[in-house]
């Protein structure tokens, strides 16, 4: 009898640290978030000296040009670098699914640009952007072209491209990975029924791969709006407000304009973005599961 | 049999791969290059290979730990070495605890069905989402004035009297306050990689050894962390990543004695005028465990990485 109610205690024992450690490191602080973004707050004093606001915080943020002007950046950041990844990454997985020599070294290779710390990796692109001593313009001058201006004028681009640098790799792999797993069956009727290669692609690598790629995409657009370091080295938010995402702006209006409250509601707004990204990808596999329980019952019945 | 023996391809297709090659190394060479050479010589820039390596760089980065005294030093700003052990222990006992502590929660969601099951397994997915960002405002704040010890107190007290200091004994500046966070921040992800790993751990050897008289604990020791330690390798690698590369929570936490080295290059290159060289041969330091991991670890990796995607 006691060994029984042992026995059930057991899960909670196996989860107990992770849970102390998420619920104080993590669920606490969320709600401390929270709670400090309704109150007019500064580094000096605690929390509970601080006078509540009520909303203004958040009103304050919802009529601050500069505050929009970051979640424009922030979502065109986001946006294109997803979108170019998606494609590039994709694109050359379905070109080099095949018998190469060189392809796992290729792979352990591709990997590097992300593991190497961000602070690297910007501190390596503002290198090579830099307008006189960077490669990209020496390279340029030595063709007899004019000089670009990159982390100046073309700033948000010149952020992107180190990105696209850097996260290509991830999705190559994962699409890489997703095509190898593909049942052979298929692929192989296809090809007796006189499918081109295009035609396989069109009809049924990328509907098979789907799934896949889908989550992939969620995974990367989440990432991307987590990328702070690799832009606050290149550029620092700037020229002007032209590269400041959101995360970047987080952390100025916390450590330079030393608002604490109002950097608690901008937390908060980005943080909302995120869940609804978050739900749709929930609901997303949800549903994925729901149809092939549904196909698996039809075709038991069928058999 | 065409499988095993590789049709001949396009040689096209050589020249795709090795360009990728190229792009994707191309940068850490320019920076591995770089770290060799003299401000003089970057900035002159004679281009390409022709130059005279030097460790120069080097030794300026790492002159507070170096046994010799330096001739084209005369003061030694830069205090990497001191950085670079803040850096390996935050991160080697960041890594080592949410290890453990992953792996215990993730065996209990797969193997055992009890209350709050699916709440358990539904938050650590949600706060996967949740950006370093989000956290700099609150954890600030509680690690300064919130998770304290009163100096008055019997363990405050204690400690302030061995290692000196003013005020109440607070979580920030100290490396146990960076090292929680960073744990908390990847229990979530170790826990979702190591759940597919365990999945696969077939029930039938877990119950022969309790059929010897194993109790869960033995259990879980003996038979299952060995059977997933590819799991626990790819996950290791990733802590580790995360805690070494991680800049802004530390520089939010840590004060003179507990930087670490992300902290300082990003210091170093704000400054007005950037010694190229020195701050190259930083970050190449800073990049080789990195490395090291990637080439002798490459296979794990990437079965970390599709773990979570392809299989679900």
């Amino acid at each position: 009898m006691s060994n029984t109610s042992i026995n059930r205690l057991y899960p909670y024992v196996f989860m107990a640290p992770a849970l102390v450690i998420m619920a104080l490191a993590l669920l606490y602080p969320l709600g401390y978030m929270v709670y400090g973004s309704f109150r007019d707050w500064d580094p000096s004093q605690a929390l509970g000296e601080s006078s509540f606001v009520g909303l203004k915080n958040y009103v304050t943020l919802w009529n601050d040009p500069n505050f929009r002007e970051s979640v424009v950046v922030t979502l065109k950041f986001a946006l294109s670098v997803v979108t170019i990844e998606m494609i590039i990454g994709v694109g050359l997985a379905l070109l080099l699914d095949r018998n190469l020599r060189g392809m796992s070294l290729l792979r352990t290779l591709f990997i590097l640009p992300m593991m190497i710390a961000p602070v690297v990796v910007g501190l390596v692109w503002r290198y090579m952007y830099h307008p006189t001593v960077g490669m990209f313009n020496k390279t340029l001058k030595s063709i007899g072209l004019e000089p670009v201006d990159w982390l100046g004028q073309n700033a948000l681009t010149s952020v992107i491209i180190a990105d696209i640098w850097q996260w290509t790799p991830f999705i190559f792999i994962l699409a890489l990975a997703a095509l190898q797993s593909l049942p052979r069956s298929a692929l192989e009727a296809a090809r007796i029924d006189g499918a081109t290669g295009w035609q396989q692609i069109v009809h049924i690598k990328l509907p098979l791969m789907m799934p896949v790629l889908i989550v992939t995409c969620l995974l990367r657009l989440i990432d991307a709006f987590k990328v702070l370091e690799v832009i606050l080295v290149m550029t620092e938010g700037g020229p002007g407000l032209s590269t400041e995402i959101l995360a970047l702006r987080i952390s100025r209006t916390a450590t330079e304009f030393r608002e604490l409250g109002v950097a608690a509601a901008m937390s908060n707004y980005l943080l909302i973005m995120l869940l609804l990204l978050t739900i749709c990808m929930l609901a997303y596999n949800r549903w994925m599961e729901y149809r092939t329980e549904r196909a698996m019952r039809v075709a038991a019945e069928a058999g | 049999m065409s499988n095993t023996i590789a049709k001949r391809q396009h040689p096209g297709f050589y020249a795709i791969v090795v360009m990728l090659i190229i792009m994707a190394v191309g940068p850490i060479a320019i920076m591995l290059i770089n770290s060799f050479k003299l401000d003089v010589d970057i900035i002159s820039g004679t281009g390409g290979l022709i130059f005279m390596p030097t460790i120069q760089n080097y030794e300026t980065a790492l002159c507070d730990i170096l046994p010799y005294e330096l001739d084209h030093l005369d003061f030694c700003a830069l205090k990497f070495g001191g950085a670079f052990i803040n850096s390996l222990i935050i991160a080697i006992v960041s890594t080592a605890l949410t290890l453990i502590i992953g792996c215990m929660a993730a065996y209990a969601l797969v193997r055992f069905k009890f209350m709050g099951r699916d709440t358990a397994s539904a938050t650590t997915l949600m706060v996967r989402m949740v950006p370093p960002a989000v956290l700099l405002v609150p954890v600030f704040g509680l690690w300064n004035n919130e998770f304290c010890l009163d100096k008055s107190g019997l363990v405050g007290g204690w400690i302030r009297e061995t290692f000196g200091g003013r005020g109440d004994v607070c979580l920030a500046g100290t490396h146990s306050g960076i090292i929680l966070i960073y744990v908390a921040m990847n229990l979530p992800f170790v826990i979702w990689i190591l759940q597919s790993f365990i999945v696969q751990v077939p029930r039938q050897l877990e119950e022969a050894a309790r059929m010897d008289g194993a109790g869960p604990f033995q259990v879980f020791f003996k038979v299952v962390l060995p059977l997933i330690k590819p799991g626990l390798a790819a996950a290791a690698i990733f802590t580790f990543r995360i805690a070494w590369n991680e800049y802004l929570l530390a520089s939010a936490l840590s004060d003179r004695d507990t930087k670490t080295v992300p902290i300082l290059i990003v210091n170093n290159m704000s400054e007005f005028n950037v010694e190229w060289g020195v701050i190259m041969a930083t970050g190449m330091l800073l990049a080789i465990p990195p490395i090291i991991f990637t080439l002798f670890a490459s296979r794990q990796i990437i079965t970390g990485m599709t773990a979570g995607a392809v299989k679900g």
